[in-house]
């Protein structure tokens, strides 16, 4: 293993701005990994290093294949996530806003720019990603629809779900959609939470990269076939929305089946207590998302739910 | 007549609403007469434009029998923001003028964005004031996307603004509140002008003898109006030069905005006050005139402390 700089810019009064990355194998550009881009991802950072435990132990073991490397950036971001700020704490741009970068542009434009030149070139990208909603999520891989993605090889990971999502005009600055445009195969990769830390849903991340990777004759690696991934598009999800705001009281979780009829949360007055609104699940299915916040406002997509079973 | 134009429940005993003040002719209700709707707010940390607002209510008000039109205000789009001094939307960490056309069954913030859609939609044109933002102070301007720019450029050069920028078309921005609408044919002009979380009065005042002139040239005012000043137009992307901070530290500017400057004149230092020492010296790359200035003194690599406008390009 190789502990290199990737990016770094001084500051006037912190420490370096220091992008650091663990190079396992030799080799052609084969696989890049990153965790947090953003400063509120902890589980995101939490996972990634633990994948660099486990790369540690496979190079050790001699199980990364001859011709192989793979490339993990845990945190792209440690000055936000130092500074418990969600973007970057000067300007509050996003850096998941500014690829594929601009070298001559602002601050979060080139770190962009930086970091991608030296990742844009791998063959197999993946992000430990988020969502901008406080929630938690069935574990997933989940690809932009730009034309390039490759939905069979996202099966691999054996993941419940691959889920394919429409392009919208922000998404194009992001980094999945500009490692799919310049050819590499993107997938970013879903856990449960976001701010706080879910070692099971780690795990079973991390289980779907190394079965993906042994599967690509990367690493020598064995484990269960892992699941049988159903492919979603996030237009076919049903939401169920809030129709009113207020203490949110949640009685399932994400992952749980449901059935057509069942109370899945309710609303209740914050003032005095009565319940305001129960949300009904409008089909028999699953929880994929489920909103974790004590409060929501009205018009909320509370919930996302797949309809059948598992 | 104020009356709100989309409103959503907050989870603790308050109601979100989006008001605005429409003002009609004396003696008319709702009658279909020239529109003109002036919209602000949308960043919440963006304030310019409430001075704006104010004045142009006023002036109108003075003088209500020159009024032949519909002038609809909307102050603050995003009130939250502006309550909170947040630039997008608290709670959301969104950027309100990245959700438009929005959606009527979408989340809060898509289903705010479309009711404000819907509203100014049939508007004869409509004025978005942005104020840069807490970092850059902009000469009174308007920003064209090159695809709307034979209809707009024509309105823009009554506004009385000093500069005309059309820029290039970036996906990005369709999802900007003036592209929403100027797609729809509602010919919307977004203003750029002085800094965020500050009034400039005299920039606002120069807007609204702008305005008032553009509302005399659609016969929804017939007061006497200013001749509006003779905008410079860029329409080439090499006629604006970026400079960027080159290292971390505190900005200081030697020029003033709107300052002709020669090549290698010296816009401003960038400082460290921990060792007393001078770290850049920022030069003039260009002879040209600065039309974007560093206010916030705190910059990173890269932070932006200016643009100016060639020389060449004011001539042509």
């Amino acid at each position: 293993m190789e502990k290199k700089i990737i990016y770094e810019i001084s500051s006037l009064y912190r420490d370096n701005f220091r992008v650091t990355g663990f190079e396992f194998g030799e080799g052609e550009k084969s696989v890049c990994i990153v965790g947090n881009l953003r400063g509120n991802e902890v589980q995101q950072i939490y996972t990634c290093s633990q994948l660099v435990q486990k790369f540690k132990v496979l190079e050790k073991e001699g199980k990364i294949r001859k011709g192989h490397k793979v490339l993990i950036i845990p945190s792209m971001n440690p000055y936000s996530m130092n500074s418990k700020e969600r973007f970057w704490p000067t300007d509050k741009t996003d850096i998941n806003r500014m690829f594929p970068g601009y070298d001559l542009g602002e601050t979060t434009q080139r770190i962009a720019a930086g970091i991608f030149e030296v990742i844009k070139d791998y063959k197999y990208g993946m992000q430990f990603a988020s969502f901008y909603m406080p929630g938690k999520f069935m574990p997933h891989v989940r690809m932009m629809q730009t034309g390039f993605e490759n939905v069979e090889m996202a099966k691999e990971f054996g993941m419940p779900y691959v889920v394919l999502r429409k392009i919208r005009p922000y998404d194009t600055t992001t980094l999945n959609y500009n490692w799919q445009i310049w050819e590499t195969n993107a997938f970013s990769i879903y856990t449960t939470s976001t701010t706080e830390i879910d070692k099971e849903s780690a795990k079973e991340a991390i289980r779907g990269i190394l079965r993906f990777l042994a599967k690509q004759q990367i690493i020598e690696y064995t484990t269960h076939e892992g699941y049988k991934s159903s492919v979603v598009t996030d237009s076919e999800m049903i939401s169920v929305r809030t129709k009113s705001a207020g203490i949110f009281d949640s009685k399932v979780k994400a992952g749980e089946e449901i059935a057509k009829g069942q109370i899945l949360a309710q609303i209740i007055d914050p003032l005095e207590g009565e319940v305001k609104e129960n949300l009904i699940s409008p089909v028999d299915g699953i929880v994929f998302f489920g909103h974790n916040d004590p409060l929501t406002y009205a018009n909320t997509a509370v919930f996302k739910i797949i309809s059948g079973g598992i | 007549m104020v009356k709100t134009v989309a409103s959503v429940g907050l989870p603790v005993d308050e109601v979100l609403e989006i008001k605005k003040n429409r003002i009609l002719p004396e003696g008319e209700s709702d009658g279909k007469k020239k529109r003109i709707s002036i919209v602000t707010g949308i960043h919440g940390d963006e304030l310019e434009g409430q001075y704006v607002c104010f004045e142009l209510i006023r002036r109108i008000e003075e003088h209500k029998e020159l009024l032949k039109g519909i002038v609809d205000v909307y102050p603050a789009m995003n009130p939250l923001g502006i309550d909170s001094i947040t630039r997008g939307i608290p709670a959301f960490d969104l950027d309100m003028n990245r959700l438009f056309p929005g959606n009527k069954d979408g989340d809060m913030t898509e289903f705010l964005a479309s009711g404000m859609i819907a509203d100014v939609d049939g508007s004869d044109v409509c004025i978005d004031i942005h104020a840069s933002n807490i970092f850059l102070t902009e000469i009174p301007q308007i920003r064209i996307n090159e695809l709307h720019k034979e209809k707009l450029i024509p309105l823009a050069k009554e506004l009385n603004v000093d500069f005309i920028w059309v820029h290039g078309a970036n996906t990005v921005l369709e999802s900007t509140f003036a592209h929403s609408l100027n797609s729809r044919n509602v010919p919307t002009l977004v203003v750029e002008m002085g800094v965020g979380m500050r009034i400039t009065k005299e920039y606002c005042n120069q807007l609204v003898d702008g305005i008032l002139h553009l509302m005399e040239t659609m016969e929804i005012w017939a007061g006497e109006t200013i001749e509006p000043r003779k905008p410079i137009i860029s329409e080439d992307a090499d006629d604006v030069t970026y400079l960027n901070a080159p290292t971390a530290g505190v900005f200081v500017p030697r020029v003033k905005h709107w300052e002709h400057l020669k090549k290698s004149d010296e816009i401003g230092w960038i400082i460290d006050p921990l060792h007393g020492k001078i770290l850049e010296k920022i030069l003039s790359p260009v002879d040209g005139i600065l039309f974007t200035i560093r206010e916030y003194p705190i910059v990173d690599h890269g932070s932006l402390i200016g643009r100016l406008l060639r020389e060449e390009a004011r001539k042509e």
